[in-house]
């Protein structure tokens, strides 16, 4: 052996011997610093951070904290809209015109002070892109040419937003708190502008907000790193640090939470849930969510299209069964369109399994000896265990089908094409307003295939009426609140009675976390998960 | 006559205007290099791209979201070129490639050329330190195993063989983290490195451990290396079993050649027999197998990335072919085709360089 190769083996040899020889090392052993949350999560689904363009779960929640927005629901209450950039609003006596009166003192991450021009710039921008969670704003009339003039700053501190369309105030209002309206700073974001993009290359993947965290890093499929913002309007977050790791396989991230590695971690499934009951050191906390799971029958299908069949259908669905069961702490029963906990909320639950009704409903519908039908859903848990359960039920009535899994990308397709027979997916509001949903499973003025209204769910399943349309319409205008929650709640009636959807569940997130985090805030939507109160 | 037929013969070849340039061996090598690489090269992206536009899958769905208006998806739809017909489109994007532009990916946002200078380095860390154990580990196996044929030596080692080509390395994975991470605390949970030390180390080759170590960020370094232990030792596991196996194989054939038993009978050590005679006919053989071991571990083991949340060219790909990223799987595919022909390459040089009979 040469005397060269002899050093570096004997360097090797020790540098393996001691990483290897010593259990209990701190490298082995490293936890998270104090001043640091560590998420494991599948951020996979992340694929910009653009608030004008951001529609995905983990895209959503990062954007959250990284802009504040117009309007907002706050950790420290999740039920009540409040002003976030805008300190206060008025509106005017025919309920068209708002006018935001913007914070003063607040200063975007760059430093530059958040003003009116960025607010409108900011609204502006949305529409003019026209990237998918656009509808939210463009419903209340505005396009790319009228835009600069419904939406405007008055004065430095003053933004006026008027709608063309009849919409309740209290609409546009909530409509404010979604997503689309965050508010970037306009002077950075068009410094970074090319070929008149608004910057929007550029704002994929880097940040102009004035929330509580800067974005630091992001790297797709592997790491986003947050850091606190010293100067946020409500005082600095607790937390210095935020890191999602990807941690795709949930088995990991369950290794890693038991081990102090993560502080919490977002992917469990209710198996390993159950595993780390008992770990003194772990809290299992239950976040009701929004995302509500449905089966959708199409109506220009001859049978599906039955009255009577389609009520069958809401008997041979085992909610009980499937809730106590696989999706034990992962979802409940709910069986409206609009989430349980929110108001407006419909909590009737007047369907439970029963063949033998459900029989009798075919029989007098002229299928009682049962048909053929076909299945699809998502290629994932728990859509396809929800399918056999429901194809199992279907079959106990002679009802024949087969499930065909796809990923979401080629099922939608198929959706908003309406070749679908049966379809079980998932659902989650824009907006933490009734109408919200209401325009999706509710709503759909015009059922020719050439209208193309594949936003609606109504359209996709090729179902309309013009009562439940007119309905749908009146409570969107509605000025009256107490009013208004009872329309929304007799059009959820209409549809839980007559339309083509069998709602079965709303989703419950089960969050793991060590004992020693506190005030981490996951509210109903994914853009209402708060990171600015977590302590360790 | 035939002297003088003879001598014009001679005489013609000596007047004979020299041979052209690229008649010269060397640039018929490269020609014939650049020949294969441009064939495989088309053939790889052609191939990768009418599989990705015949996919249910729909790439501008996969962009705008099951949400977006029929307006927004049609934009999309035209953005991404996907009106135009399939030859055409092709020809864009071959003529983007050639250009050096691979395009940007949906998943990441990037230019597809940077993703692949960000995952693909951390593959290559893993595959690299898992070949060379794989070899240091199962050359000498192989050869023991060959050796002392028919003992338990020989069991153990087929054993092992088969052991590491046929469990799920996905499942040894899980059992590896649940015993050295969960249990004995000996090695860091998955992750290329803690979360606290990203950003500390500017990227030069995109290696950590050779980064860290030109830094000087010694912490860091130990870090990267403990956590690099348990991904390498499971595709090591692989790499040897199958490099164990064939060095076994390769030598019970050796061992029974003639010569092997005159250089015994010449009264020569075992020793000498097997490293110096029988192994040196092996070692042709093994560099095919360690190249193509090699190769198809730097594709990116992507159970193996996937469980230990290691951010390499396989995860990538297979996360672009869920996402319907198509530029980003055509892309990834492009390097490890390259790989593939590269390692090719060098084990051809490998394989002149050991056997004196391929130099002729």
């Amino acid at each position: 052996m040469k005397p060269q190769f002899r050093q570096i083996a004997f360097v090797v040899g020790i540098l393996a011997a001691t990483a290897l020889a010593t259990p209990g090392s701190n490298i082995a052993n490293a936890k998270t610093p104090g001043n640091m949350l560590v998420m494991a999560k599948n951020i996979s689904d992340m694929i910009t951070l653009d608030p004008a363009e951001v529609f995905e779960f983990t895209g959503g929640e990062v954007a959250a904290n990284v802009y504040d927005k117009v309007m907002m629901f706050e950790a420290e209450d999740l039920t009540t809209l409040v002003g976030g950039v805008a300190e206060s609003y008025t509106v005017s006596s025919d309920g068209k015109t708002i006018t935001l009166k913007v914070r003063p003192g607040q200063k975007f991450h760059s430093g530059n002070p958040v003003s009116a021009h960025d607010v409108a710039y900011s609204l502006q921008r949305v529409v003019k892109l026209k990237k998918t969670p656009s509808f939210i704003l463009t419903q209340f009339g505005w396009n790319k040419d009228n835009v600069d003039s419904l939406v405007k700053a008055t004065d430095d501190m003053t933004v006026s937003v008027t709608m063309t369309v009849d919409f309740s105030p209290g609409l546009l209002l909530n409509a404010l708190s979604a997503g689309v309206g965050s508010v970037v700073d306009m002077k950075l974001v068009e410094s970074h502008a090319k070929d008149g993009d608004m910057g929007y290359g550029w704002l994929k993947n880097h940040s102009a907000g004035s929330g509580p965290f800067v974005l630091k890093t992001w790297k797709a499929n592997e790491l986003v790193s947050l850091e606190a913002n010293p100067n946020y309007r409500l005082g600095a977050p607790k937390i210095k640090r935020v890191a999602l790791r990807h941690v795709a396989e949930p088995s990991a991230q369950r290794l890693l939470i038991e081990k102090g590695d993560a502080d919490i971690v977002r992917n469990l499934t209710p198996d390993q849930i159950k595993g780390i009951a008992g770990n003194k050191e772990i809290r299992i906390n239950d976040y009701p969510k929004a995302a509500l799971m449905y089966m959708a029958t199409n109506d220009k299908h001859k049978i599906l299209s039955n009255p009577k069949v389609r009520m069958a259908m809401r008997y041979l669905v085992d909610y009980k069964g499937m809730a106590n069961s696989f999706l034990a702490g992962q979802y409940k029963v709910h069986q409206a369109f609009w989430p349980s906990g929110f108001w407006g909320a419909l909590n009737e639950l007047p369907f439970g399994l029963d063949t033998a009704k459900a029989k009798g409903m075919l029989t007098e519908a002229g299928y009682g000896k049962g048909f053929d039908i076909k299945i699809d859903t998502l290629n994932e848990s728990p859509f396809k265990e929800v399918a056999q359960s429901v194809q199992q039920t279907l079959s106990s009535v002679g009802i024949k089908s087969t499930i065909t899994l796809s990923e979401g990308k080629t099922l939608w397709p198929k959706y908003r094409a309406r070749k679908h027979d049966i379809l079980i997916a998932r659902w989650s509001p824009d907006y933490v307003d009734p109408h919200s949903n209401a325009d999706a499973f509710a709503h759909n003025p015009d059922n020719r295939d050439e209208a193309k209204l594949t936003g609606k769910l109504a359209w996709r399943t090729g179902w309309s009426d013009p009562k439940i349309n007119a309905k749908t319409e009146g409570a969107a205008k509605e000025l009256d609140l107490v009013k208004r929650e009872k329309m929304y709640i007799d059009v959820q009636r209409d549809v839980q009675m007559s339309g083509p959807f069998t709602v079965m569940f709303q989703r419950n997130e089960q969050v793991a976390s060590r004992t020693n985090v506190k005030g981490f805030v996951s509210g109903a939507n994914f853009d209402l998960v708060f990171y600015r109160n977590v302590s360790k | 006559m035939s002297n003088v037929t003879d001598k014009t013969e001679v005489g013609a070849d000596e007047n004979s205007p020299p041979s052209p340039i690229w008649h010269h061996p060397f640039i018929l090598k490269f020609a014939n290099f650049i020949f294969t690489v441009s064939l495989t090269f088309i053939g790889l992206t052609a191939i990768t791209f009418i599989i990705g536009r015949v996919l249910p899958t729909d790439p501008a769905m996969a962009i705008v979201g099951d949400r977006a208006s029929q307006e927004v998806y049609e934009a999309m739809r035209i953005h991404l070129g996907l009106d135009r017909p399939l030859l055409e489109q092709y020809w864009i994007y071959l003529s983007n490639i050639l250009q050096g532009n691979f395009g940007t990916s949906i998943m990441t946002t990037r230019p597809v050329l940077d993703d692949i200078i960000r995952f693909f380095p951390a593959t290559l860390e893993l595959a690299s330190v898992a070949t060379i154990a794989g070899v240091f580990i199962g050359v000498p196996m192989g050869v023991l195993a060959a050796v002392r044929q028919g003992k338990l030596t020989d069991h153990i080692v087929r054993i092992i063989g088969l052991f590491g080509y046929s469990v799920p390395i996905f499942w040894l994975g899980m059992v590896a983290l649940l015993i050295f991470y969960a249990q004995l605390d000996w090695v860091p949970g998955p992750g290329r490195i803690e979360v606290y030390y990203d950003g500390i180390v500017e990227s030069v080759t995109g290696i950590i451990l050779i980064d860290s170590a030109m830094q000087g960020e010694w912490e860091i370094f130990e870090n990267a290396f403990m956590h690099l232990i348990l991904p390498a030792a499971m595709l090591a596991t692989y790499a040897l079993a199958y490099i164990a196996r064939m060095t076994r194989s390769f030598m019970l054939d050796q061992l029974n050649q003639e010569y092997v038993l005159t250089a015994r009978v010449k009264g020569l050590s075992e020793g000498a027999v097997i490293w110096k005679h029988a192994f040196r006919n092996v070692l042709v053989q093994l560099i095919t197998i360690i190249g193509l071991t090699y190769a198809s571990l730097l594709e990116g083991s992507v159970l193996t990335e996937t469980v230990f949340a290691w951010p390499g060219i396989g995860q990538y790909i297979t996360n672009s072919l869920f996402n319907a990223d198509m530029n980003a799987v055509i892309g990834g595919t492009v390097v490890v085709g390259i790989c593939f022909v590269g390692i090719n390459m060098l084990s051809d040089f490998l394989y002149r360089l050991v056997d004196p009979r391929a130099r002729a």
